[in-house]
């Protein structure tokens, strides 16, 4: 099966600042990919080499197969790449409803359909679509972000720290935004400060530690995996603390 | 009484909507480059003045009356704009904004010796001439060249809300100004929103100019003179915000005909030849107490 986003050994940083240092991430069809690691390790950064964000010095980034690297911001949208940028992610001057319809620049088509499929997906947005996106919540911000970025109907959406600045309150809503949108088949790319409910939605996790790859594993082997949860996820694995829990009773 | 308030009507009120609805057209296009492009456009004056020749040329060509020629007048200062973009402009996409500022400013000087050279530094008139004005209720005068002045400056206002509100490229270029990063990262097409936001500011800047040179004159140095009151009512609508120009172009436009109106005693409250300081100086207080304008515009 060929995975629908690859990058393969990807080197690069901004201007003479390396920061990757040869990652390989995989995302397969249909699945939900989280990238963690502590700060500074080139997560997002990863992120953005797909987005063509950044210089690639070395490495590959393939869509189906297809080769992008280096290929600028404005191209890799038109081949069906979606990314929110963790900050600046909304125009907050314009409506809710012109955020999304903005989403859709690219598309020539009518995407009437795909407008009433995201106020499905996202019903307060429906509610608030005459309002200036500027002025809802945090959550709600990024309910616009994604269902601007859904828009396309994209072959993969990429997150950078989607819940960065949350409430926990809100986290959680996110988190289950992101499966419901994973669940409506879009594979997603996803960066996460808060590792651990970030794996437990995830198929596959990669740590990345000094742009390197560190870790990898499906989601549930590394919230087990006792090395990755001491340094990663700030404690016992889940499984260990889940003894230890038998143990008490 | 009548006397009195019709004075402050006829002298100060009308003459002030009439050059605020003026303004208010420079500004709306000066803020909208200022917005997507991200540089305060020196030359936007002499789009003005550059409107005005070409609408008194295309008046001694064909005798037409001069809103008549307006729109033709409009198209090929956009053209002119346009090509000024591409030449000048686009090389500096992608550098420091203080290039682009320097840029204009050049352009500037360019342009206005180009229009001495052209058309030559005597004052013209567009149409000769003295109107009578309108009389209503034995008080209220009105000119019929500030009928068509305001008249025309809020049609084209309306379109532009139009345009902004219900047009793809429109929302594309409030998202621009929003945000140009996101725009690029949403796929919107930068360089075909950029390309509208000069079509609509130098149309709006030579109908701006052309209905100056109806109601007064035609100089070199008009679009010059333009520049400081349309820059203030910029800023104090908030820059990148349209809506605030048009605010800003009538209150600045109002200010400064309203502070020759003798409200204490029998003179002038300020000599009509400081009217140009009292744009100055409403920009320089928004500058320090409120740089983000009347509409919370962006702060550079």
């Amino acid at each position: 099966m060929m995975p629908t986003l690859e990058l393969r050994n990807v080197v690069g940083g901004y201007g003479d600042t390396q920061i990757l240092h040869g990652v390989t991430i995989t995302v397969d069809p249909g699945e939900i990919v989280v990238i963690i690691g502590p700060n500074g390790a080139g997560k997002s950064t990863a992120i953005k080499a797909v987005f063509g964000l950044l210089n690639l010095s070395g490495g590959q980034v393939l869509l189906d197969g297809e080769d992008i690297t280096n290929m600028p911001p404005e191209q890799v949208v038109r081949h069906g790449v979606c990314y929110v940028p963790q900050t600046a992610n909304i125009f907050p001057s314009l409506s809710v409803e012109e955020n999304l319809e903005m989403g859709a620049f690219v598309r020539e088509d009518d995407f009437t359909p795909r407008l009433n499929e995201i106020y499905e997906l996202f019903p307060p947005l429906k509610e608030k679509r005459r309002q200036a996106a500027g002025t809802l919540s945090g959550g709600q911000r990024q309910m616009v972000a994604m269902g601007k970025a859904l828009m396309l109907e994209p072959r993969i959406l990429l997150l950078d720290e989607p819940t960065a600045g949350l409430s926990p309150k809100f986290r959680g809503e996110i988190f289950s935004i992101v499966k419901t949108v994973h669940e409506a088949g879009t594979p997603i790319l996803m960066v996460e400060q808060n590792a651990k409910q970030a794996l437990r939605i995830a198929d596959r996790g990669y740590v990345l530690v000094d742009g390197h790859n560190k870790y990898t594993g499906t989601g549930r082997e590394l919230l087990d995996d006792s090395e990755v949860a001491v340094m990663f996820l700030g404690g016992a694995a889940d499984g260990a603390k889940d003894k230890a829990g038998d143990g008490a009773a | 009484m009548m006397d009195i308030v019709g004075d402050l009507i006829n002298f100060h009120l009308i003459p002030g909507i009439v050059l605020g609805s003026i303004y208010a057209l420079g500004a709306i296009g000066l803020t909208l480059t200022f917005g997507i492009l991200r540089f305060a456009n020196f030359a936007h004056g002499e789009i003005m003045t550059l409107g005005a020749y070409f609408a008194w040329t295309l008046v001694q060509l064909t005798g037409w009356h001069p809103i008549a020629v307006m729109p033709i007048a409009m198209g090929l200062t956009v053209l002119v704009a346009l090509g000024i973009d591409r030449g000048f402009y686009k090389p500096f996409r992608a550098s420091p904004t203080i290039m682009l500022v320097i840029a204009s400013f050049g352009m500037m000087l360019m342009v206005r010796s180009l229009v001495q050279l052209i058309w030559g530094v005597q004052i013209k008139t567009i149409m000769p001439g003295i109107q009578m004005p309108l009389v209503l209720f034995d008080w209220l005068r009105i000119s019929p060249k500030h009928i068509i002045i305001v008249t025309s400056a809020v049609a084209l206002m309306f379109a532009v809300h139009y345009l902004l509100t219900y047009t793809k490229i429109g929302k594309a270029m409030r998202a621009m100004s929003d945000s140009p990063e996101l725009a690029r990262l949403t796929g919107i097409n930068t360089e075909s929103v950029i390309r509208a936001t000069w079509i609509i500011g130098a149309a709006l800047a030579a109908a701006a100019g052309a209905l100056l040179a109806l109601d007064t004159h035609i100089q070199t140095m008009m679009g010059f003179k333009l520049l400081l009151p349309v820059f203030a009512a910029t800023i104090l609508g908030g820059i990148g915000r349209p809506y605030g120009a048009v605010v800003g172009g009538l209150v600045i436009g109002l200010a400064e005909e309203l502070s020759s109106y003798a409200w204490i005693g029998d003179a002038p409250l300020l000599n009509p030849g400081y009217k140009a300081g009292v744009a100055f100086a409403i920009m320089v207080a928004m500058l320090i107490w409120r740089p983000s304008g009347l509409f919370r515009g962006k702060v550079y």
